[in-house]
């Protein structure tokens, strides 16, 4: 009991030394002088109990853990349904199912939605593209952001010097890409996990540092604006259209409506994740695809038996990147505006966390991880102060919840009866 | 002559920042030794020191206690204090019920909770700079005049100071007492320890602890060398500590310290002869071009996989 009263004391005393430098004393600027004040008596009356309630939380958290122990957990997917979910028959047909919905339901949704689920399915071809170097590899990477801005930049640049369209520059941006991730591997090869986490993550930083200072080359802080928008075959989107071009509106002779670009962004958005989709399903079934998952079981195996671990590595980081060089490039043609701050440590931690969250290597997961990352903080938009600490939180709860993500990847498999 | 007064001052300089950077990298290393997870958050904790600092000079000073040492030592205590607490806390919520998973599994939690943290100060303390005017004025000069000589400021002559202590004083620490013998034996084998009765679950706390208070020593130097903190300086100087842990070895406690002095030196040199704007991408670089020759840094020991 003297030793539950220690921890419980201690606990209490915990609590203290956490919240009231935060929370109870706040530093105000008055004139040129900085000043400390506390906050309002109910924020110490709050710590205080907060306090209290530690302290006998911690004093009688034996004695109810047997109480606890009976009452039911936290919810849990039942595991039949878990399993079944996992299925890869019932995810490919999810997946269809998804993709049929994907196609049809931006033309009776709102502008806004649909401009979403464009950001969305950004986000689920980075997911995609991360997955093949974090899920199926095993390679912590936490600078992919970094491929993602130099696939962005290229059509930028492109399009800002030459006059390229998105069509002829998007596969120009996955190819710089590719290049860049190509270049990346060679020193990472050797290097075990933690430490490539901490190179990648470098080189995502030199990356954004560049891109900010070369301000002759990219403009700098401010970045590059006026990206030209995609056309469809020719046609824009325009209200008017620029000489020797013609308007889709005026094409098809019907009224212009601004939803049409969305839309067309949109659909263009789901060709890609679509396309990202299948390459990589296909990659899976190939060599190359096995190797990779193999290599990521165990390095040692792969070697002894006669597979080259450079190559496995070098052509998941290149793969990865040449993705998010698609990415970037439509993200770049979307928003019309590129700028370093687009391409901070935090979108390499939102996609990882995708990855993560969606259960590392499953698609189908990652599709669901980032509806939901990307879905909630804009559905939060009211409490957008509390948005980014609401994020942090949920990462550490998800991991401490069902640290195997949304939906794990799942090998065909029987299983005994008993 | 001036030739030389320059790269001295650029070498005295660099040394400065880099030893604060080697006491920040000491928590990352520590703890990656022991349960082998980057502490992310670690950078926040960093952040939260510097508020804890100038909460407390802030504070003593409007109570009218403002002769140097009581502000000093106020700030060192307090920083530790409110450090060490968040250091415990964060490895109770977010570490322990996660250990023995997946590597990427704490990762995620540990950036979770370093977005949670900067978050939450952001949201109480507001997003603005804050600034507290210099408080140990004046500097030696080597050399003729400041002009054309080397400059050191009273402040960097406490930063080498204090670093070095709390640099003997942990060394000290690890390879005397009982409870750094026992930090050493769960580095070597946490289950083993655990097998010998060493209680693993409160040596992997006092890491955390460790790492924090280090952090607050340098946060406090910090704040008092340049006198502005906001919530986001945690992550700079979390990754800048982290390239130096990793820059030495990471889980190596001299490695550490090594790869602070060498980064912190590397950059005032990039930054002279690069521009300072470049300071961050030789930082990184150099990382890259360590590690592409060393794979296991500066003083790591080569791991060796074992089927």
């Amino acid at each position: 009991m003297t030793r539950n009263l220690r921890t419980a004391f201690f606990s209490a005393l915990l609590v203290f030394a956490v919240a009231v430098p935060v929370f109870g004393l706040k530093l105000t600027t008055v004139g040129i002088r900085l000043e400390v004040h506390g906050s309002d008596a109910k924020t110490f009356w709050i710590i205080a109990a907060c306090a209290v309630a530690m302290f006998f939380w911690q004093l009688l958290r034996h004695h109810a853990a047997a109480g606890w122990a009976a009452s039911p957990n936290l919810p849990r997917i039942p595991a039949g349904a878990g399993s079944f979910l996992t299925l890869p028959s019932t995810q490919r047909t999810i997946i269809i199912g998804l993709i049929l919905l994907a196609l049809v339901w931006p033309f009776f949704g709102s502008r806004g939605a649909v401009d979403i689920a464009t950001l969305i399915l950004i986000y689920v071809m980075l997911g995609l593209g991360l997955n093949i170097v974090v899920g199926l590899a095993g390679l912590l990477d936490l600078g992919y952001v970094g491929f993602y801005a130099v696939g962005a930049y290229t059509y930028a640049l492109l399009s800002h010097y030459y006059g390229f369209g998105f069509w002829s520059a998007l596969p120009i941006a996955g190819a710089m890409a590719a290049l860049f991730g190509f270049l990346l591997g060679f020193p990472v090869l050797r290097l075990r996990g933690d430490y490539l986490a901490i190179v990648t993550l470098g080189f995502g930083e030199i990356i954004r540092l560049l891109l900010r200072n070369m301000t002759d080359l990219t403009g700098g802080p401010n970045g590059i604006s006026g990206i030209e928008k995609p056309t469809l075959f020719g046609l824009s989107f325009d209200r008017r259209a620029e000489e020797g071009m013609q308007t889709f509106h005026q094409f098809f002779g019907i009224d212009y409506s601004s939803i049409n670009k969305v839309i067309f962004l949109y659909l263009i958005a789901v060709l890609l994740v679509l396309l990202t989709l299948f390459v990589i399903n296909r990659l899976l079934r190939m060599p190359i695809g096995r190797a990779w998952e193999a290599l990521r079981e165990d390095e040692i195996a792969c070697r002894a038996l006669g597979m080259n671990p450079t190559v496995i590595k070098l052509s998941a980081f290149t793969l990865g990147a040449t993705f998010a060089g698609f990415a970037g490039s439509f993200f770049a043609a979307r928003q019309g505006l590129v700028s370093p701050e687009s391409f901070t440590f935090i979108e390499s931690a939102i996609i990882l966390a995708i990855v993560v969250l969606g259960g590392m290597g499953s698609q189908l997961g990652v599709i669901l991880a980032a509806i939901v990352m990307i879905l909630l903080p804009e559905l939060m938009r009211e409490f957008s102060e509390y948005r980014m600490l609401m994020f942090g939180a949920l990462m550490v709860l998800m991991m401490i919840w069902r640290p195997q993500g949304l939906l794990p990847m799942q090998r065909p498999h029987l299983e005994l009866k008993r | 002559m001036p030739e030389l007064y320059h790269y001295f001052q650029q070498l005295i300089n660099g040394l400065t920042v880099g030893s604060t950077y080697a006491l920040i990298a000491i928590g990352y290393t520590m703890v990656y030794g022991i349960i082998g997870m980057i502490n992310f958050a670690h950078g926040e904790v960093y952040m939260i020191g510097s508020y804890a600092t100038f909460i407390a000079i802030v504070g003593l000073s409007m109570m009218g206690l403002d002769s140097l040492p009581i502000l000093m030592i106020g700030a060192f205590v307090t920083a530790m204090i409110v450090t060490s607490a968040y250091g415990y806390t964060i490895e109770r919520v977010a570490y322990r019920p996660l250990r023995g998973s997946n590597r990427l599994i704490p990762l995620i939690s540990a950036i979770g909770m370093s977005i949670f943290l900067q978050n939450v100060v952001l949201l109480s303390q507001d997003s603005k700079d804050k600034a507290i005017p210099n408080l140990m004025p004046g500097n030696f000069i080597f050399g003729e005049s400041a002009m054309d000589g080397v400059v050191v400021s009273y402040m960097q002559v406490l930063i080498f100071v204090v670093t070095i202590l709390a640099m003997l004083g942990l060394t000290l620490f690890i390879s005397r007492s009982r409870l750094g013998r026992a930090c050493r034996a769960c580095a070597e084998d946490l289950k083993m320890a655990d097998l010998l009765g060493i209680n693993t679950n409160s040596i992997i706390a006092l890491t955390f602890v460790i790492g924090a208070a280090l952090a607050a020593i340098a946060a406090v130097l910090i704040s008092m060398q340049y006198g502005v903190i906001n919530p986001h300086i945690g992550f700079l100087a979390g990754i800048k500590a982290f390239t130096a842990a990793v820059l030495g070895g990471i889980g190596s406690i001299p490695g550490a310290m090594l790869g602070g002095l060498v980064l912190g030196v590397a950059e005032a040199f990039g930054a002279d002869i690069f521009g300072d704007q470049y300071k961050d991408v030789v930082a990184f670089s150099l990382l890259v071009l360590v590690l592409l020759f060393r794979p296991t840094g500066i003083l790591g020991r080569p791991e060796v996989e074992k089927v």
